[in-house]
């Protein structure tokens, strides 16, 4: 690496860098405080300080059944595709699979065509199964869209693991099943729970598939969203906002925190040992 | 370990062919390994000693030929069915586990209950000398720690067949030749068949009852150290393993295995040499000499008029570096301390050697 050759020129992209940062974040630093605001109209900045929209969006029954709706969508979906995605991965990596090539396509497929396309197409599809508007439609729809994710975090897991120790396990009479449970899985632990998180905060976040294939009593908290700044714009939208980025950014924390922690233990050398199983 | 288990641990691969594309990796290899016997499976990279110790242990399939072991055919049998106990290259410990749970992994997987198999992990543990390790990381072992852990980890079911593919490669010298005597004496205690794979041509003699060279994918000698080095049966042999002197030449007459015959070499001189096979009159030749064979006679002798380049002393020997009359470079060794005349670069002598250390191929056409 080369030293930075003037100091003036390092704060210059200093500066650059963190007017690039703030102008990312402002608008969703802005949301906070707006919904503190005691007003019934989003206003900034706020003229005084109230928990009153929190209060709102807590004694509101529709807020809240869109929530669990979202919550339950986002579970589903997050056990689904690390499933799914997490043995899509084995078989990209350990398999002789014949049409691998295609099959990795497939997985790339939701990151690349446009989502509204992709939404449309479900939409068209799950109108005929009467699937639209039910949790069964979202689970789908979420894991689909998650499963890229899930399949590139476990791969990248899987590449760093030593595909060795699969084959010190078979020598020591573990068939490919128990080795999978006993070696590669907790080896892998880190990658395959910070896919689960990220997969669930996608479908959490999801809003364009879920604007078309809502039902009228059956949406997630997003497209309950869009519907609001539709016809009332009050600042429980703002309150929603911020108590879902702050979900979004703990969920994320959380992947993280737990990632560095199971590789710290796996990296090394933490041995107090005892239990022997 | 009682008589009719030693008998299960033969090992016989017929006809063995592995396929890489249009490389044959093994090119129909057949050998018996005894029961209880330490075979060296020697050769450079690409010789299919790996790719041999792969289909023993399952994680390869031949394209033709079979395994038996222990009077079982087990050509097809997935590597975890086959119970053998194998050491890889990289020690491959579970890093997750401790020393003993990966001691005790084996036995996990054959339904020991947990009492047994801590019992029997500790005795595994002893074994390899690390009895108070059992509870640490594999990460806070050194590498010869860890590889007598995965040695401990592969013998704690007391298979019939140990498989070690270069588990020593990865050691520094001294490490390595300790390790060395130290599995030799832990398989003779425990009368394991074992089959190890090494590069390393000392390694092979050092350690093994019957070594195994190998070149190409074909086996190119099988026999114990002495054999392989006194009587190499190819020019591959004779050049892998220790030093040889090679000469050209031309046969004078007929000859059938293991007979004296005059040999005419390209260099001019007329020497007599030991047939290795039998040789027709007329033949081209490669000859093989051990350079401690050849002996120094004052210039003018009967012999192979040659000229000192320079003598390298290493402890033991001193080895001497001639040209030939004909301009080759040959190799003489003179062993220390007994008495023999070390003589200075530049000197002139004459090399003289017993016609039977003489040993006579027919080229390759």
């Amino acid at each position: 690496m080369r030293a930075a050759p003037n100091p003036a020129g390092r704060m210059a992209l200093n500066a650059a860098a963190y007017a690039v940062t703030v102008f990312l974040l402002l608008p969703t630093l802005i949301i906070i405080p707006m919904s503190f605001g005691p007003e019934r109209f989003l206003q900034f900045p706020p003229n005084g300080f109230s928990m009153r929209w929190y209060l709102e969006y807590f004694r509101d029954e529709e807020w809240l059944r869109a929530t669990f709706f979202s919550l339950e969508a986002g579970l589903i979906s997050a056990v689904g595709a690390t499933l799914v995605g997490t043995l899509l991965a084995l078989a990209l990596v350990r398999g002789r699979l014949p049409g691998r090539g295609l099959i990795e396509l497939l997985v790339v497929g939701p990151v690349i065509v446009p989502h509204v396309a992709l939404a449309v197409a479900m939409f068209l599809v799950f109108e005929q199964l009467r699937l639209t508007g039910t949790l069964l439609g979202f689970a789908m729809a979420h894991t689909v869209l998650a499963l890229p994710f899930v399949v590139f975090t476990v791969l990248a897991a899987l590449y760093r693991f030593d595909a060795e120790l699969e084959r010190a396990a078979l020598s020591c009479g573990a068939g490919p099943v128990r080795g999978f449970f006993h070696v590669t899985l907790p080896l892998i632990a880190p990658g395959v729970v910070s896919a689960a998180l990220f997969a669930f905060v996608i479908s959490f976040d999801e809003a364009v598939v879920s604007f078309f294939i809502s039902g009228l009593d059956r949406k997630t908290l997003p497209r309950k969203m869009f519907e609001d700044i539709d016809y009332n714009i009050s600042p429980t939208l703002a309150a929603v906002a911020t108590m879902l980025t702050l979900l979004t950014i703990g969920a994320l924390l959380l992947g993280y925190a737990l990632k560095r922690a199971m590789e710290r233990r796996a990296a090394a050398a933490a041995g107090e040992g005892g239990d022997h199983g | 370990m009682a008589e009719a288990a030693r008998h299960q641990g033969g090992i016989l691969l017929e006809g063995l062919v592995k396929r890489f594309g249009p490389v044959a990796a093994i090119d129909g290899v057949s050998l018996a390994v005894q029961p209880g016997e330490f075979l060296a499976l020697l050769g450079p990279s690409g010789s299919g000693k790996t790719s041999i110790l792969m289909t023993i242990a399952g994680f390869e399939f031949p394209d033709a030929g079979r395994v038996v072991i222990g009077g079982e055919e087990v050509t097809w049998t997935p590597p975890n069915r086959r119970n053998l106990g194998m050491v890889f290259q990289r020690y491959t410990l579970f890093p997750h586990m401790t020393v003993l749970e990966n001691i005790a992994f084996p036995l996990k997987m054959r339904g020991v209950a947990r009492a047994a198999r801590e019992e029997q992990a500790r005795a595994a543990l002893r074994t390899v000398r690390l009895e108070s390790y059992g509870d640490r990381r594999p990460a806070q072992l050194s590498g010869g720690q860890q590889q007598r852990v995965a040695i401990a980890r592969a013998i704690v079911y007391r298979p019939r067949v140990l498989l070690m593919d270069e588990p020593l490669s990865a050691l520094d010298k001294n490490l390595r030749e300790e390790m060395q005597i130290e599995i030799k004496q832990l398989q003779r205690e425990i009368g394991i068949t074992v089959v190890f794979v090494t590069h390393d041509q000392t390694e092979a003699l050092t350690m093994a009852d019957r070594v195994a060279v190998l070149d190409h994918g074909r086996l190119q000698q099988l026999g114990a150290p002495r054999a392989l080095y006194e009587a190499p049966e190819t020019p591959f042999v004779a050049r892998f393993i220790g030093e040889t002197n090679f000469f050209q030449g031309r046969a004078g007459g007929a000859a059938s295995d293991g007979a004296l015959f005059p040999v005419q070499l390209d260099n001019g001189a007329q020497i007599h040499a030991l047939a290795v096979g039998a040789i027709a009159a007329g033949a081209r030749l490669t000859l093989a000499l051990r350079p401690e064979r050849l002996r120094l006679a004052p210039a003018g002798a009967p012999g192979l008029a040659a000229e000192v380049r320079e003598a390298i002393y290493v402890g033991n020997a001193t080895t001497l570096l001639l040209r030939g009359a004909d301009g080759a470079t040959l190799r003489a060794r003179i062993p220390a301390g007994a008495g023999f005349s070390e003589p200075a670069p530049g000197e002139h002598v004459t090399l003289q050697w017993e016609a039977g250390d003489a040993r006579a191929f027919a080229a390759a056409a």
